[in-house]
């Protein structure tokens, strides 16, 4: 929107396909939750933003599909700013998923993965197919889950339904809040587990909020520190873990903590 | 004589304002859904609107129904015939209940799924229709429920403005300080509203979300 304002911009690297443009975030009583982020995502490449509760990176997440809209800066999807896009055009470009997945209880499994590709008016026959693709994509059994109710599932099964569902309109790019963030220890590794081997799959842009280093190096091409509204760095895992930045520093010295824990006992 | 003797003499008549009676609480009923529904989703939509419209309900709620009716009296299309007086004044009664409960259906929908419904895209409008309202549907209804069993209770006074109904013979029995006549419009009153609390609460309960 601030055209001339701030540096000369960098030509967006080729592939970036989410940028953030010195972008703060304020709320409307004045609470700055977000200060002078830079950030680019490149074509392909898993992003995690990781931080603690409160860091800002939830807000960036939804900063990128506007259902927050930046009051500095500008945050751009395939190089055309945010405000610029249709928010409806930009949303149904984009898959999501959240924590609570948000699956509606209303909606048996097949409706809700259905929704996005019924909203875009697509044939029934080809709809039908799409949802038992991606359930069996997500290790479901579509004969068994298509008919079930969200309050039927356990907490995995949920969650792998809201993948299904991101998913279901093929979106070049994909935000997932805490995606794992609800499910126990041993459901929430083979859910993860599951989804690495999806991503290799679908060559997808991916943009991940998460509290959990280890998920973080798991899942992430890339990792992100947010820090009080601030983005503190961008490492790979191999830099993360490395990195002498103090915050950066505080998350991989409490994994050794864990570590050492384990060749203690 | 007594109630069932008259039952057994006169059961067209009682019949027949059954049916005025029914014909009555049902037109303010679609009225007040019609207007009700749509105020409650503004008042979800508009907390701020929640007090002047929510107040004006209820100052409605609260005006005894005889001197509802005597106010309506002077209003130039509705005081024409007792069945428009009539109708406009169950309706008006009805409406605190149906706003309510759409209000309270719609803003306890779960955020996560009103947010995911945005992050994929819908547009407010198939927010509304897809999600919100459906999940509200039954909260809804049991205000609806609510409305219909106090309308059919109220519309008994309707008989004093000349509106008909089984409020008839309710004054008439007063006026000849007859009960069997008081009985013959109280029964079928109060069966009407068990019925229909009974009919309403059933399809409530099927149109409950699963949780």
């Amino acid at each position: 929107m601030s055209a001339g304002a701030g540096p000369p911009r960098e030509s967006g690297a080729a592939g970036a396909v989410i940028a953030f443009r010195r972008v703060h975030y304020a709320l409307p009583k004045g609470q700055l939750l977000l200060r002078d982020i830079h950030l680019t995502v490149e074509r392909g490449e898993t992003l995690v933003l990781l931080g603690r509760s409160g860091a800002g990176k939830t807000t960036a997440l939804k900063l990128i599909n506007r259902l927050l809209e930046p009051t500095g800066g500008e945050v751009q999807v395939e190089g055309r700013a945010t405000l610029a896009w249709d928010p409806i055009a930009l949303r149904r470009h984009i898959g999501y998923v959240i924590q609570e997945t948000g699956l509606f209880p209303h909606y048996s499994v097949a409706d809700n993965v259905a929704l996005v590709p019924r909203l875009e008016r697509k044939a029934e026959p080809y709809v039908r197919a799409r949802v038992e693709e991606l359930l069996a994509l997500v290790g479901l059994d579509p004969a068994r889950y298509l008919d079930r109710y969200p309050h039927e599932l356990s907490g995995g099964q949920r969650q792998r339904v809201g993948v299904a569902r991101a998913l279901a309109a093929d979106p070049p790019i994909l935000l997932m809040d805490e995606p794992f963030g609800a499910l126990d220890p041993l459901t929430r590794a083979e859910v993860r587990e599951e989804f690495q081997a999806l991503q290799q799959r679908l060559a997808k842009t991916i943009v991940i909020v998460t509290h959990d280093t280890s998920e973080a190096l798991l899942l992430g091409t890339r990792i992100a520190l947010f820090e009080a509204g601030e983005l503190r760095g961008v490492y790979s895992p191999r830099e993360f873990l490395a990195s002498s930045e103090p915050v950066a520093a505080a998350y991989t010295a409490q994994l050794r903590r864990l570590e050492g824990f384990e060749r203690g006992i | 004589m007594n109630v069932i003797q008259y039952f057994e003499r006169h059961p067209g008549e009682i019949l027949q304002a059954t049916v005025e009676h029914i014909w009555l609480v049902g037109i303010a009923m679609l009225i007040a859904v019609a207007v009700g529904v749509p105020l409650g989703i503004l008042v979800a939509r508009r907390p701020w609107l929640s007090k002047p419209i929510l107040g004006g309900a209820n100052i409605a709620e609260t005006i005894p129904s005889l001197a509802l009716f005597g106010f309506l009296l002077p209003v130039p299309w509705l005081g024409e015939r007792a069945a428009r007086l009539a109708i406009a004044a169950l309706a008006l009664y009805a409406l605190l209940p149906i706003i309510r409960n759409t209000a309270a259906g719609i803003t306890s929908v779960d955020p996560a799924v009103r947010e995911a419904a945005r992050g994929m895209g819908m547009t407010p409008g198939q927010i509304l229709f897809k999600v919100e309202l459906p999940l509200s549907l039954s909260t809804v209804l049991a205000g609806v429920r609510v409305a219909t069993v106090l309308t059919i209770g109220i519309a008994t006074i309707a008989a004093a403005v000349g509106a008909g109904g089984l409020g008839e013979y309710i004054f008439r029995g007063l006026a000849m300080v007859n009960n069997s006549l008081i009985l013959a419009g109280a029964i079928p009153a109060a069966l009407l509203a068990l019925g229909a609390d009974f009919l309403l609460s059933l399809l409530e309960r099927w149109l409950r979300p699963a949780r």
